[in-house]
């Protein structure tokens, strides 16, 4: 593309969020690249989640500039604000469906909103998009209560891709899933980003989608970003626990 | 990559040359989600094109731009104009983008499902099955009074089961807190009881007899029954709401598989909390109700409060009051019933669960109604 690989299409200075007196992220910087995925890893209670819903706008930080496609999100006005939401999708942690809504609804929901086309396409790239996250035309008229994990989270992925987006927000996405289907989601990550140009930020505790769909990690410790790079720079890394991570029990039975 | 790289500005293009027994197509510009609608109606006209062609050429390398929509959509063009069995053919694709159109290739179009239309046999089946409904609701209601008194049954036996720190949160809540609104709004109908009587009464001098009708009217029926009918508004929905969303988060499941019973951890406090609120909601109420309408006679009807005392004391008994006391625990049972089979009746979904609180509202007011016509029946046949 004539765009260069290395632009940043998240660009987060020095932003600090605190709740009450415990101050979660203080001053820290991320770039996310276009076309690439990002695993975004630390410990649980670091704040992960936390930053990546303050990309998104819904926990309020205290200090700090956040610019996603260019535009910064605290001096855009709302119509801006809704031209950059419309170009990007989010996976939430639980998937976050309607619940009243079936799974074509769910999937037809953000596209009748925002682009006024006839039902038969919407209908089509309902199927499209289920066939692309994998799942059978069937499942379009169930109702998510009757949906398993797996597929709840496919779902959502559908969702959240639905208006073609350039940038994807996943939350934890293969937690509560088996292995393989937890690998048949890190490969299906991948094939979208391909297909797509996606680029993905993915927040995650999974080293096995760390090493089979990232491209770049970013590891969040005291607030901050301490260390980002390729898994070879995690595992050469010294810091304690970083050492931890990629060298303990789990990281050695994935790495074999 | 063709020259169209980069001129994501302007609109999309499809241009047609007919030549002889061939089509080409030529298609060019951002073919995206954002124009979804102009791409749709090209493709359409396009799609008029068909005819017995048998050899179509479909260009994309003018495409600065192709998502899933504008994919989908040559896809589609694809597909109408091969309907005939002629062959299309698509060039000029980029690598970028040649995952995404044999992705969209695999896609089958199933239509929507229709919706039923409205149909005579289709109503009386909807009223059939309401009449059905009418008889699975009573059953659910006897089944959850029976599943109540069997726990309170053990609980009787096992008073180690009871679970007191509960109760005594519930009573906080349907009882405690609710004492401002119950008296603010018991108080203000007191007063628009004694109002409209003192008006209509003077009109043959009968003032001094409001106090009888709003003795009698408050202690017996309006007392007990406007605050049941608050407390179903306030607190059956409360119930039903939080029994229905733990339902939903399989919060009632994992308590069963625990080893505890449901129906004595979550139902029988707030059922035993709600039958000793209502009782002091209505005296409360009764009480203020009373004040109210004391006031209203003293400054607009001129009755002094000691002739009001007086006058009360000659015109009600005890009985007037034991009956209204009488009914407020009965009536605190059926709402929490009602509540209760609402809220383990909610299925999966946000919209279930406010039909299911709505359902409650509305069962227990109806129910709470009815037992008062029940009570109006036997107390006037045992003379009370």
């Amino acid at each position: 593309m004539a765009v260069p690989m290395q632009e940043a299409i998240i660009r987060v200075r020095d932003i600090s969020v605190r709740f009450g007196s415990t101050k979660v992220l203080d001053g820290l910087d991320l770039d996310v690249r276009r076309g690439e995925i990002l695993g975004f890893v630390g410990p649980s209670g670091a704040g992960k989640s936390v930053l990546m819903r303050t990309v998104i706008g819904l926990v309020p930080k205290i200090s700090g500039r956040i610019e996603v496609f260019g535009v910064d999100l605290d001096a855009a006005s709302a119509s801006e604000r809704r031209v950059v939401e419309r170009r990007w999708g989010i996976l939430f942690q639980q998937g976050a469906l309607f619940s009243s809504l079936t799974v074509r609804q769910n999937i037809q929901f953000p596209v009748r909103e925002y682009l006024d086309v006839t039902q038969r396409l919407l209908d089509e790239i309902t199927m499209a998009k289920l066939g692309m996250v994998g799942l059978r035309p069937e499942v379009a008229d169930r109702f998510p209560s009757e949906l398993s994990g797996g597929m709840i989270k496919r779902v959502a992925l559908a969702r959240a891709l639905a208006l073609d987006p350039e940038l994807v927000f996943l939350d934890e996405p293969t937690s509560g899933l088996d292995p393989i289907g937890a690998g048949d989601f890190d490969e299906l990550v991948r094939t979208l980003q391909r297909t797509l140009g996606l680029t993905v930020f993915m927040v995650t505790h999974d080293l096995d989608s760390l090493y089979t769909a990232c491209d770049r990690i970013a590891v969040l410790g005291n607030g901050k970003v301490i260390a980002s790079g390729s898994i070879a720079d995690m595992q050469a890394s010294q810091h304690p626990w970083l050492r931890a991570y990629f060298h303990g029990k789990r990281a050695r039975a994935v790495t074999g | 990559m063709g020259a169209g790289v980069g001129i994501v500005q302007g609109d999309p293009t499809l241009e047609h040359i007919v030549k002889g027994n061939g089509l080409a197509l030529c298609a060019a510009g951002p073919w995206t989600a954002r124009f979804a609608s102009e791409l749709e109606r090209i493709v359409a006209d396009a799609e008029k094109l068909t005819g017995s062609r048998s050899n179509i050429f479909i260009d994309v390398s003018q495409i600065s731009k192709l998502d899933t929509f504008g994919a989908w959509l040559i896809e589609r063009l694809r597909r109408s104009l091969t309907q005939g069995g002629g062959e299309a053919k698509i060039a000029g694709l980029s690598a970028n983008y040649s995952s995404l159109v044999d992705e969209v290739r695999r896609v089958k179009t199933i239509p929507a499902a229709d919706v039923a239309a409205v149909t005579i046999p289709g109503l009386l089946d909807q009223v059939g099955r309401s009449v059905v409904g009418v008889g699975s609701t009573m059953l659910g209601l006897i089944d959850m009074l029976g599943a109540v008194l069997a726990a309170s049954g053990r609980v009787l036996t096992h008073p180690r089961g009871f679970r007191l720190t509960s109760t005594v949160h519930h009573m906080e809540q349907v009882c405690w807190r609710a004492v401002p609104i119950v008296v603010l709004i018991t108080f203000l109908i007191g007063c628009i009881i004694s109002q409209q009587g003192i008006f209509h009464f003077r009109k043959f001098g009968a003032d001094i007899f409001v106090v009888d009708m709003l003795g009698v009217l408050v202690l017996r029926e309006i007392g007990v029954l406007l605050v049941a009918i608050m407390v179903a508004g306030r607190s059956g929905s409360a119930y039903t709401a939080e029994l229905g969303s733990m339902k939903m988060r399989e919060e009632i499941d994992a308590l069963r598989t625990m080893g505890f019973d449901p129906v004595e951890v979550l139902i029988l406090p707030r059922m035993l909390a709600l039958i000793l609120a209502l009782p002091i909601l209505a005296f409360l109420g009764a009480i203020a109700a009373l004040y109210g309408g004391g006031l209203v006679a003293w400054l607009y009807g001129g009755v002094d409060p000691e002739a009001f005392l007086l006058r009360l004391r000659d015109a009600i008994s005890i009985d007037h009051f034991t009956v209204g006391l009488i009914k407020a625990p009965v009536m605190a049972a059926v709402i929490g019933i009602v509540a209760c089979v609402e809220g383990l009746a909610v299925q999966g979904s946000a919209e279930s669960l406010g039909q299911h609180t709505t359902s409650s509202v509305v069962k227990g007011i109806f129910f709470v109604i009815v037992m008062d016509g029940v009570f109006a029946i036997f107390f006037a046949s045992i003379g009370m």
